[in-house]
């Protein structure tokens, strides 16, 4: 029952404060920092020549500041997580003052005349603070709505037709003479669909993406028979990794429509995931089959989405390449290892799946009610969202 | 009703959807007297079987590998009592909207049994199919010319076409082994296979893949013209003076080919 009754929040909590954990974030951050000074360096110095010296003099004060104001964020990340938007900021602010204050008690000689006074330094501090919060919220507002459309753009580029209606036309071939293999069929694509129509904005774990891969999979040799030949290599994959949802199937998807479909030949599709240096890689490899121009956008158009994904969710920490060689065409997908642990769940909230959410009800009342009114219209809503695929698939 | 049963000829790639179709036929049966001559995996395949055996009634996927539906009924035409074709795809794609407007066959998958019964027996009414119909299809180019030897069709894999030459009514379609002649417009060719093709004279169009250069040779009356050299075969074939253009384009390629 608390499945019916549990709706999941239209829309994230607001996602406002970056995961200072994250790589792409502290990028970010450092370069802002740096560049901020370099302004201040051009204000204060009108000859060229002398501009790198100053600028140098003055990152060489930014930067105690910049590391240990990063680092103390780097451990207070968790905590702020969990805390409101307005809550964060404060937090932060006190740890900008704090530090200022505190390296300038520290290291006096820096304060010389050329740095000027603590004032000055807390200034410079705290607006370039503001101004960069101030930036990711924006960031993070430009890109909600992107996370949003995450899910309706999976499935718009995803699940050709061409697959359901052959599918269904190879489920019904079996009522008659094999009704055992037409219900597994049918509760395979019932799988498959129920991943496709939810709501897909948050991590889940890589075992569960693998076993929609299967039934996938399934489904498509029931199709094909003997034309597609699998070779499954996920012995060390780790399964508890968290990974976007329908990161992979798409991929598959692309395989076998591009690889192995356009064949009267045995194609083999072959899929590898395996952790190396806490980062998860898949490789997934087809038969490459040269063929027409309109193959190809499709499946740039698949590559993209997963890309966009990959980057909302873990920005510069993951990567996705394509090659295609001769006869083949190969996938790398690379991913920071991440695990449902609450504890370094990022404030996101996309690092905590749901079925953490599911077990540990405190997380979900802490998370949900943040938009409480908007709850009662989630169905609505999600029908509406299904709707546009179906148009849009009949109309192209 | 004592009439000779309906020869069906089912061509899927997907065995399920030939099984289905055979099980939707049988339940026209008690309808229509209806035998199944055979399945196929692709276009080829159904041609090869209907070699030996005939058949009314194709019904065959669009998409398929090795060669597809719309292939298939183009090929279909060249024999001597060409079957009606009735197209079966999994998706309403806008393509079909070509299908609606030259009132070509088409059932839509998973295909429901009223629907099939009710073409099969307006199959008696329906025109043939013709090639402008066919062609009017959203089909990409044809892997196979086909011609017709002793009223069998005989396919020549496109790639394997060294040249095309109009010659009064026919076209001569030369390969390495021999020559066939095809009852096709050298202009229509040329739109459907432009990429593989070059035309190097108002009635030729040779393959650019099996150009070897080009040689320049004395006319009798003292004048020079340009000659296309091929891989293959001994023979050469003339550039005309309009076309000279391609020997510098394509003898740049070949050059840079060899070097390669």
């Amino acid at each position: 029952m608390q499945g019916i009754i549990k709706q999941r929040p239209p829309s994230l909590p607001s996602p406002a404060l970056p995961d200072l954990r994250n790589l792409g974030s502290i990028l970010r951050i450092l370069l802002a920092v740096n560049g901020a000074a370099l302004l201040v360096a051009l204000a204060r110095e009108p000859r060229l020549t002398a501009l790198a010296s100053e600028w140098a003099a003055l990152t060489g004060f930014v930067e105690p500041h910049l590391f240990a104001e990063l680092a103390v964020l780097w451990f207070a990340q968790p905590w702020l997580a969990r805390v409101s938007f307005r809550g964060g900021v404060a937090i932060i602010t006190a740890i900008t003052c704090v530090i200022s204050v505190g390296v300038d008690a520290l290291f006096p000689r820096m304060t010389g005349e050329a740095a000027g006074s603590l004032a000055r330094h807390l200034a410079f501090a705290l607006v370039t603070q503001f101004m960069l919060i101030g930036y990711f919220r924006l960031r993070a507002r430009a890109l909600s709505p992107a996370i949003t459309e995450a899910r309706l753009q999976a499935l718009q580029a995803r699940i050709r037709p061409h697959f359901l209606f052959n599918s269904i036309t190879a489920i019904l071939s079996l009522v008659r003479s094999e009704p055992r293999r037409a219900e597994a069929a049918l509760e395979d694509m019932a799988d498959l669909f129920r991943v496709l129509m939810r709501d897909n904005r948050e991590l889940a774990p890589l075992a569960d993406e693998v076993e929609l891969c299967r039934q996938y999979l399934e489904l498509e040799q029931l199709r094909l028979g003997d034309r597609l030949a699998i070779d499954w290599n996920i012995k060390s994959m780790p399964g508890d990794a968290l990974v976007p949802p329908l990161v992979l199937q798409p991929l598959l998807e692309n395989a076998v429509y591009h690889g192995i479909e356009p064949s009267i030949e045995r194609g083999v599709l072959s899929i590898n995931i395996f952790l190396s240096r806490d980062e998860v890689h898949a490789i997934l490899r087809n038969p490459y089959i040269a063929n027409g121009a309109r193959h190809h956008v499709g499946n740039k158009m698949a590559l993209d989405n997963i890309r966009e994904r990959l980057a909302l969710h873990f920005d510069a920490e993951a990567s996705l390449e394509s090659r295609a060689t001769r006869d083949s065409y190969e996938v790398h997908i690379r991913m920071p290892y991440r695990r449902q642990k609450p504890a370094t769940a990022g404030n996101d909230a996309s690092t905590s799946s749901r079925h953490e959410r599911s077990r540990d009800h405190g997380t979900q009342k802490r998370r949900e009610p943040r938009l409480p009114a908007l709850l009662p219209g989630t169905p609505v809503t999600r029908s509406l969202r299904i709707e546009p695929w179906l148009n849009h698939r009949s109309a192209s | 009703m004592a009439e000779s049963p309906l020869r069906v000829l089912i061509v899927d790639d997907e065995a399920p959807a030939r099984h289905r179709l055979r099980e939707l036929l049988d339940d026209c049966a008690g309808v229509l007297p209806i035998s199944i001559i055979g399945e196929a995996q692709h276009g080829r395949e159904a041609l090869d079987i209907l070699h030996s055996a005939s058949a009314d009634l194709v019904l065959t996927d669009i998409h398929m590998p090795g060669m597809d539906g719309i292939e298939l009924a183009r090929h279909l035409l060249k024999l001597s009592r060409p079957p009606v074709v009735i197209f079966t795809t999994a998706f309403h794609e806008h393509a079909l909207a070509a299908f609606e407007v030259n009132a070509v066959d088409y059932l839509v998958k998973p295909v429901r049994v009223q629907r099939l019964l009710s073409a099969l027996q307006k199959l008696p009414r329906l025109k043939p199919m013709t090639v402008e119909k066919l062609t009017q299809l959203p089909a990409s180019a044809r892997r196979f010319l086909s011609v017709t030897d002793r009223s069998r069709v005989v396919l020549v894999p496109v790639d394997e076409v060294i040249y095309l030459k109009a010659e009064l009514k026919y076209i001569t379609i030369r390969t390495a082994q021999r020559e066939h002649l095809l009852e096709e417009s050298l202009t229509r060719l040329e739109q459907e296979f432009g990429a593989r093709f070059v035309r190097v004279h108002r009635n030729c169009l040779v393959a650019r893949d099996f150009i070897r250069g080009f040689e320049r040779r004395a006319n009798n009356d003292g004048d020079a013209h340009w000659e296309v050299l091929l891989h293959g075969i001994e023979e050469s074939l003339p550039v005309s003076r309009r076309q000279q253009y391609i020997v510098r384009e394509i003898g740049r390629e070949v050059m840079n080919g060899a070097a390669a």
